[in-house]
C-alpha cells in the first residue's frame, strides 16, 4: 500500500489527459471529490427510482403494480442506495475537495488509498442492484436487515451483505484518510480551534465512521455465518436471539444517522455566515456541541427498540438520553438563527437551502423528540410517522444541506456560476414538493398506517394520494438539478466567478485560491498569521 | 520530496496505524457485544425461557373464583415434523397446576435435533404464566419415524390481571443448527 503524499508536480498547471483512464488512475483530490460526487448523484437518482416505485404504488389502496415481496425490495433497497449510495458517499465527496483546500493542504495524506476508497464503491453499488437479478431478488428485509428475516432470505441478502462490506470497508478507509489529512496536514498556524466547522464536523464524523462501521461489519458478518455456516448468534433454536440483532444494529445505526447529518451541520455553519456576512456566532460552542451529539449517540440507540420488552430501568434511560441530544442540536440551530440577526443577509440559493435547511430540519428534529418518549412511541413504532420523521432530517436535512454547498462552491470548483435564476427554482421546487410528500405522512403515522406495506385501509387514501403526487413532482425537480450541475461542470455554461464570488466567505479556498481551484494547489502551504 | 513531505508521511503512516487499530478493536467489539448481551439477559432474567420458573412452586393458592382459558398452538419452522397439542384449550383456575400433552413426530429418514421456543399471547400475560416442566428446557432428538407425547406443567400465577381471560400459549419447534445451507 502506497501511503506517498501527491507531492505535486514541478509545473502547477498540468492536468493529466483527458480519457476514462485519468479518472481510474488518479490519485488527485479533487478529481477523486468529483468521482464521489458524480457517484452519489447517480445512486440518488436510481434509489429515487425505486421511491417513485413505492409511491406509484401507494397512490392508491389496493395492489397495482408490484407483488407484496417485491414492493418490500423496494423498499429496502431504497433505503439501503439512499443511506450507503447516496448520502454518505456524497459528503465524502465534499470532504475530498473542501478539506485540503479549507485546511490549505496540497491533497489529502493517502492519495493512491483515496483512489481505492472510490472505486470499491462502484462495485459495491453493481452487487447491491444486482442483487434484483438473481433468483428470489433483492433483500426484502428492510435497510435495517433484522433477523430473523435476514438469515432466511434469498442469495440477494448475500449479495447486500458483500456489498455493505465492502461499502464499509471504503468508509472506513476513506475516515483514516479524513483524520490523517486534517490532524497532520494543516497549515501552519491553523490550529485545531481555528479550523472551519465543515473541517470540524468532518473529523468527529470520520472518527464516528471508525468507530461503528466495523460493528455493522460485525453485525452483518454474523448474519452471514448464520446463514451459511451453522452458528446461531440470531437463531432463537440454536440458543442465540434475533433481538440482539437489534441491539448491535442499532449500535451502528444511531451513530449513523449523526454521520449523515454532521457533515451537513458543517455545511450550513459555512454557508449561514457567508451570506449573512457575519462571523458564525458562538464557534466553539457550535465544537462543543458537535462533539457531545458525537458522544451522546453511543448511547441511545434503543430508542429504535422501546417495542421489543426492556426493563423499565432501561427504557427510561434510553429516553433520557435521547432526549438529552435534543440540547447540543438546540443550541446549534440558536447559532445559525443568531448568525443571521441582523446580518446583512442576501438570498442567493446556497442560502435558501441553509435557512431551508433550518427550518425544515428542526421539525424532524422535534417529530424524533416526540418518538423518543416512550409511551408514545409505542403507538408511533413502524408507523408512517417515523418515516415522516427520517425523512424530515434526511431529506431536508441532509440532501438540502448537500444542495447548498454544492451551490455554495461549485464556482470554486469550476470557475462558472451555476444558473442563480434555475437554482432558485430548484430550491422552491424542491421545498414545496418536499413538504407535499412528507407532511401527509405525519397524519398517516398518527391514524396508525404501517410502514413497508404495499395495500393500505381506504381512509388513508387521501393522504397516500397527496404524498405520492408531492413525490412525482420532488422527483422531476431533481432533473432540473441535473441540468443545472451538467450546465455549470460538464457544459461549461455561466458566468464566470471570481476568486471570491460570495463577499462574506473567508475561509483560504476564496481568499488564497483562484477560480477554478487549480489542479494541484497548496503546494507551498499558506502561513496563518 | 523534501525532508518536511518525508517526515509527514511517517507521521501520516503511524497515524493510519493506530486509526485502523481502532476499527480492528470495534470489529472485534461487535463480536463481544455477544457474550456481553447473554450475561445481562441471563443477570437480569429476561430470557429464562428455557429454565423451569422458580417461584412457581411455593404459589399454591388456587383462586376458583375465576376461570383463565388457555389455549395451545404449535407451529414449526422449516422443519418437516408434525407437531400438535393434544387439547386445543383448557380453562383452568389460577394457582391450579395443569397438566397438557403435546404430541410430536419426525417424518423425516434421518434423526433430527429439534428445540422448541415458546411465546405467550398477549404479551402482558407472560410474566404470569409459570412452566414447571416443558419439553422446551431442551433440545429433543428424535429418531426417524420416531413420535413422542411431551408434557407440560404449569400454573397461571393468580396476580394475572384481571382483565385478562384468555392467554395462548404457543411453540415453535426450529431445528438446530438448522440454519445450516438453509438460506433459500
Ligand atoms: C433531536 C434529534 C433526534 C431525535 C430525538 C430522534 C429520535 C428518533 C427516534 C426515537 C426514532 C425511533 C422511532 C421508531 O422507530 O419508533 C428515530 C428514528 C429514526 N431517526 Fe431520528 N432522531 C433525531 C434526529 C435524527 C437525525 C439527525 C437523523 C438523520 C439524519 C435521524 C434519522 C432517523 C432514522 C433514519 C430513523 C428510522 C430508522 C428506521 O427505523 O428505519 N434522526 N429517531
Ligand atoms: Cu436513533
Amino acid at each position: 500500500m502506497s501511503a506517498v503524499i501527491d507531492s505535486g508536480h514541478a509545473h502547477d498547471e498540468h492536468r493529466p489527459d483527458g480519457g476514462i483512464m485519468r479518472w481510474v488512475t488518479t490519485t488527485n483530490h479533487k478529481d477523486i471529490g468529483t468521482l464521489y460526487l458524480w457517484f452519489s448523484f447517480t445512486m440518488l437518482l436510481v434509489g429515487g427510482m425505486l421511491a417513485l416505485a413505492i409511491r406509484a404504488e401507494l397512490f392508491q389502496p389496493g395492489l397495482q403494480f408490484w407483488h407484496p415481496e417485491f414492493f418490500n425490495q423496494l423498499t429496502t433497497m431504497h433505503g439501503l442506495i439512499m443511506v450507503f449510495g447516496a448520502i454518505m458517499p456524497a459528503f465524502v465527496g465534499f470532504a475530498n475537495w473542501q478539506v485540503p483546500l479549507m485546511i490549505g493542504a496540497p491533497d489529502m495524506a493517502f492519495a493512491r488509498l483515496n483512489n481505492w476508497s472510490f472505486w470499491m464503491l462502484p462495485v459495491a453499488a453493481t452487487l447491491l442492484v444486482g442483487s434484483f437479478f438473481v433468483p428470489g431478488g433483492a433483500t426484502a428485509a428492510g435497510w435495517t436487515i433484522y433477523a430473523p428475516l435476514s438469515t432466511q432470505m434469498g442469495p440477494g441478502m448475500d449479495l447486500a451483505i458483500f456489498a455493505l462490506h465492502i461499502m464499509g470497508a471504503s468508509s472506513i478507509m476513506g475516515s483514516i484518510n479524513i483524520i490523517t489529512t486534517i490532524l497532520n496536514m494543516r497549515a501552519p498556524g491553523m490550529t485545531l480551534l481555528r479550523m472551519p466547522l465543515f473541517v470540524w464536523t468532518w473529523l468527529i464524523t470520520a472518527y464516528l465512521l471508525i468507530a461503528v462501521m466495523p460493528v455493522l461489519a460485525g453485525a452483518i458478518t454474523m448474519l452471514l455465518t448464520d446463514r451459511h455456516f451453522g452458528t446461531s448468534f440470531f437463531n432463537a433454536a440454536g440458543g442465540g436471539d434475533p433481538v440482539m440483532f437489534q441491539h448491535i444494529f442499532w449500535f451502528f445505526g444511531h451513530p449513523e444517522v449523526y454521520i449523515m447529518i454532521l457533515p451537513g451541520f458543517g455545511i450550513i455553519s459555512q454557508v449561514i455566515p457567508a451570506f449573512s456576512r457575519k462571523p458564525l456566532f458562538g464557534y466553539s460552542s457550535m465544537v462543543y456541541a458537535t462533539a457531545s451529539i458525537a458522544v451522546l449517540s453511543f448511547i441511545v440507540w434503543a430508542h429504535h427498540m422501546f417495542t421489543v420488552g426492556m426493563p423499565t430501568a432501561g427504557i427510561l434511560f434510553f429516553m433520557y438520553a435521547t432526549v438529552l441530544i435534543a440540547v447540543p442540536t438546540g443550541v446549534k440551530v440558536f447559532n445559525w438563527l443568531t448568525t443571521m440577526w441582523r446580518g446583512s443577509m442576501s438570498f442567493e440559493t446556497p442560502m435558501l437551502f441553509a435557512v431551508g435547511f433550518i427550518f425544515v430540519f428542526t421539525m424532524g428534529g422535534f417529530t424524533g423528540l416526540i418518538l423518543a418518549i416512550m409511551p408514545i412511541d409505542i403507538q408511533l413504532q413502524d408507523t408512517y410517522y417515523v418515516v415522516a420523521h427520517f425523512h424530515y432530517v434526511l431529506v431536508a436535512g441532509s440532501l438540502f444541506s448537500l444542495f447548498a454547498g454544492f451551490y455554495f462552491w461549485v464556482p470554486k470548483w469550476t470557475g462558472r456560476m451555476y444558473d442563480e435564476k434555475l437554482g432558485k427554482w430548484h430550491f422552491w421546487l424542491s421545498m414545496i414538493f418536499f413538504n407535499v410528500t412528507f407532511f401527509p405522512m405525519h397524519f398517516l403515522g398518527l391514524a396508525g398506517m404501517p410502514r413497508r406495506i404495499p395495500d393500505y385501509a381506504l381512509q388513508f387514501a387521501g393522504f397516500n394520494e397527496i404524498a405520492s403526487i408531492g413525490a412525482f413532482g420532488f422527483g422531476l425537480s431533481q432533473i432540473l438539478f441535473l441540468w443545472i450541475a451538467l450546465k455549470v461542470t460538464v457544459l461549461g455554461q455561466g458566468e464566470k466567478a471570481g476568486q471570491r464570488p460570495w463577499e462574506g466567505a473567508d475561509t483560504l479556498e476564496w481568499t488564497h485560491l483562484p477560480s477554478p481551484a487549480p489542479y494541484h494547489s497548496f503546494d507551498e502551504q499558506p502561513v496563518l498569521g | 520530496m523534501t525532508q518536511q513531505t518525508e517526515n509527514r508521511g511517517k507521521a501520516n503512516r503511524k497515524l493510519m496505524k493506530k486509526l485502523l487499530v481502532v476499527a480492528a478493536v470495534m470489529f472485534g467489539f461487535g463480536f463481544a457485544l455477544v457474550p456481553f448481551y447473554e450475561k445481562i439477559c441471563e443477570v437480569t432474567g429476561i430470557r429464562n425461557v428455557f429454565q423451569p420458573d422458580a417461584e412457581a412452586a411455593q404459589n399454591t393458592q388456587v383462586d376458583t373464583t375465576r376461570n383463565v382459558s388457555v389455549e395451545f398452538d404449535a407451529n414449526t419452522q422449516r422443519l418437516p415434523w408434525t407437531f400438535k397439542p393434544l387439547q386445543a384449550s383448557v380453562s383452568v383456575h389460577p394457582g391450579e397446576v395443569t397438566q397438557v400433552q403435546y404430541e410430536v413426530r419426525n417424518t423425516l429418514e434421518r434423526p433430527v435435533t429439534g428445540q422448541a421456543v415458546p411465546s405467550y399471547s398477549p404479551q402482558q400475560a407472560a410474566p404470569y404464566f409459570r412452566k414447571m416442566e416443558c419439553f422446551c428446557f431442551r433440545q429433543q432428538t428424535l429418531a426417524p419415524g420416531e413420535a413422542r407425547t411431551m408434557p407440560v406443567v404449569f400454573v397461571i400465577d393468580p396476580k394475572l390481571p384481571p382483565e385478562l381471560n384468555a392467554v395462548t400459549l404457543s411453540y415453535t419447534f426450529f431445528e438446530v443448527n438448522g440454519a445450516r445451507g438453509s438460506g433459500g
